[in-house]
């Protein structure tokens, strides 16, 4: 099997690339004229949704999209780009909320020591599973990083020293400072923030900061090697790339990442309480279908489909009322969160529900997700403009 | 000695839950080389249909199983059909991810087609036990252990001697190949989902009884207990599902039972199979009975 685990998630080498753009012009930052114009828009976008969205409503959701999109460019990372595919993500995510709830919180550790500990602790813990990558591949792997959510499960309901057991923990307390400029309570161009705005800008500026670090390691040695090591990591050992290396490196960074975003989000729902394994694989399927219906192997793929599917809940959960539908036959509503209705779903059941067919559609009809769809047009584009 | 046997009993039968969860996977890992992660999703909508058939509606016990598993080989093949058989040919990968989307899906129709909580399954064995010596077996233990058995044989001849298992194991190893030699890779995946999903409903009420009959939605997380089974066992064994399950029960059992293991903290039972598996994984990546590969480049 030519191409490994992922070949149908990729682009096909020749059509990675438009026919007229050099090797050299690929490997920029930003390797295209469009690719800077849509970065520049994404910017200008971040910079001016806090002063013009009033509805506190979509500052939350976006900024959680935020979030979300920080570990979901982990993941892609780890998954599109180094080809090992973990079910594990979700349990991150808990290790950086409980962090940023007991340093954070309860010691009062400023933003950017919070930050680092969450990212630091992510890494190693990334670290230590990574080796766990060498010994088992493809659908075996996928099993086994099952194993992370069950630990770390198990650890969050019962070191209540650290994690305060069923009661969960707050992280309201946790500083949003960093030197003279307060996320937690900001003004930007003559505006007053609240917090939700504040910490909109502080997960978008680390999605920025993820972006740029993925990016830059992707189009590097370390980044050609974990791509060669997805491809096909025998034949990527046997010219001398080492597995261990790569392998190891992408875990680690990836986990980091997921876990900078869990502590981002706990701060974000101001607690965090220990979850059912089940609801934990259910977010890590959330993020393996986020980049997938973003399409992998690309960069801003992961954004663009946490952005569409990180608020997918909440949005359901708030535009239910527009789905009033009366399921024919039944005399039920579709979707509803008035138990005494007797609905077919309540809104996270429903969102569950949309996931899991979103994922199935967009595995057998667009596997190479919104990425894929942009490379078909832009390819269709540029054939035409040179005729 | 008398504690000893009745953990060891108790830990076979749990064993044997696992084993019937974990000869669905095996069934499909046969013959498509994927995992199939709605297996759990199966588990909880046949026990809530065999409910269905034969509390609710009434039918004899026996007749409304039967007719289950009848319709869930239906739905298995109906699944395949739908978004599995497009498949065909392409990474198994894809179609791990599809099933879990089918896993979200189908535990999510369950919660929201049996709506009222507290369901009791009843089944003819209720909650009867029988006094051997010091040691009581529960019925409900004897019929899973029994299933489980009967299954474990049957599969062996299956695929030993039946044209159709020939079949499918010759299309997980090679799907090309396997056409070129004339076998319908598309009618071996049918038939392994078909029999996936008829093994499930058997999982599901043996599942069920063993915890006293109470039906809840969220049963089908025992297959997430099932996976280290299999992988433990061999992913390509039958046999090797049986003495994982049967392993993994005995540990979960008698880590209950003998193991203070209060430091470790509550429900650490839950843990143990994951822990099981990586250990024994780390030894034998192949698992307990699987098949070595040899890798080439």
């Amino acid at each position: 099997m030519s191409g490994g685990l992922l070949r149908r998630f990729l682009p096909s080498a020749d059509s990675a690339r438009p026919a007229r753009t050099s090797a050299a012009a690929v490997n920029r930052l930003l390797p295209s004229g469009g690719a800077k114009i849509m970065a520049a828009l994404g910017v200008a976008g971040v910079v001016i949704c806090p002063l013009v969205l009033e509805d506190p409503f979509w500052i939350t959701v976006l900024g959680n999209a935020g979030t979300f999109a920080v570990a979901a460019l982990g993941l892609s990372l780890l998954t599109g780009f180094c080809g090992q595919v973990s079910l594990g993500h979700a349990a991150f995510l808990t290790v950086g909320g409980y962090l940023v709830a007991f340093f954070g919180a309860g010691w009062g550790w400023p933003l950017p020591a919070w930050l680092a500990m969450a990212a630091a602790t992510g890494a190693v813990i990334g670290a230590l599973v990574g080796p766990f990558a060498l010994r088992f591949k493809g659908n075996y792997l996928v099993v086994v990083t099952l194993a992370l959510i069950f630990v770390v499960t198990h650890v969050a309901r019962n070191w209540e020293g650290f994690t305060g057991g069923f009661d969960g923990i707050s992280t309201n307390k946790a500083p949003l400072a960093l030197g003279g400029l307060d996320f937690g309570d900001m003004s930007a161009f003559g505006h007053r923030l609240d917090r939700q705005q504040g910490l909109f800008y502080l997960s978008w500026i680390l999605v920025g900061i993820s972006a740029l670090v993925v990016r830059n390691l992707v189009r590097s040695r370390p980044g050609r090697a974990m791509q060669a090591i997805r491809d096909r990591d025998l034949a990527a050992e046997v010219i001398g790339v080492s597995n261990a290396r790569y392998k190891i490196a992408a875990f680690a960074i990836s986990s980091a990442m997921a876990s900078v975003a869990g502590a981002l989000y706990a701060v974000g729902l101001r607690f965090i309480t220990p979850n059912e394994p089940l609801a934990e694989l259910f977010l890590s399927i959330r993020f393996v279908a986020i980049i997938i219906v973003g399409g992998m192997g690309t960069v801003y793929g992961a954004v663009v489909g946490a952005l569409l599917l990180g608020p997918l809940p909440e949005l359901v959960k708030e535009f239910v009322s527009y789905l009033d539908v009366t399921v024919p036959g039944l005399g039920r509503p579709l979707v509803s969160d008035t138990v005494a209705a007797e609905p077919l779903f309540s809104t996270s059941s429903f969102s569950e529900v949309l996931f899991g067919l979103l994922l199935v559609l967009a595995l057998l009809f667009q596997p190479q997700g919104i990425a894929g769809v942009v490379r078909s047009l832009r390819i269709r584009w540029t054939t035409r403009a040179s005729r | 000695m008398d504690k000893f046997l009745q953990l060891l009993l108790s830990g076979v039968a749990l064993g044997g839950i696992y084993a019937l969860v974990a000869l669905g996977f095996v069934v499909i890992y046969k013959s498509s080389g994927a995992f199939n992660f709605a297996q759990g999703g199966f588990v909880t909508l046949g026990a809530y249909m065999v409910y269905q058939f034969g509390t609710d509606w009434g039918l004899p016990f026996w007749l409304a199983l039967v007719l289950v598993m009848i319709a869930m080989a239906a739905v298995g093949m109906f699944l395949e059909r739908l978004v599995i058989r497009p498949m065909v040919g392409k990474p198994t990968f894809t179609v791990v991810l599809i099933t879990l989307g089918l896993l979200l899906v189908i535990e999510q129709v369950v919660r929201a087609v049996w709506t009222q909580p507290g369901l009791v399954l009843s089944v003819p064995w209720g909650n009867g036990r029988s006094q051997l010596g010091e040691v009581t077996l529960r019925h409900a233990d004897l019929w899973t252990m029994v299933s489980a058995a009967v299954l474990l044989a049957a599969f062996f001849l299956f695929f030993r001697y039946s044209r159709t298992g020939l079949g499918m194991r010759a299309t997980a190893l090679d799907q090309e190949a396997a056409a070129a030699q004339g076998i319908s890779v598309g009618r071996s995946f049918a038939v392994s989902w078909a029999v996936a999903a008829a093994v499930a409903v058997v999982a599901g009420v043996m599942l069920v009884s063993r915890g006293g009959g109470a039906l809840s939605p969220a049963i089908g997380f025992v297959a997430l207990a099932a996976f280290p089974a299999m992988i433990l066992g061999g992913l390509d064994s039958a046999g090797g599902a049986v003495l994982g399950g049967v392993l993994i029960g005995l540990a979960e059992v008698m880590s209950q039972g003998y193991l203070d293991v209060s430091w470790l903290g509550s429900n650490v039972e839950v843990v143990v199979p994951y822990v099981l598996m990586v250990v024994v994984l780390l030894w034998r990546p192949e698992g307990l009975l699987g098949t070595r590969r040899v890798e080439r480049v």
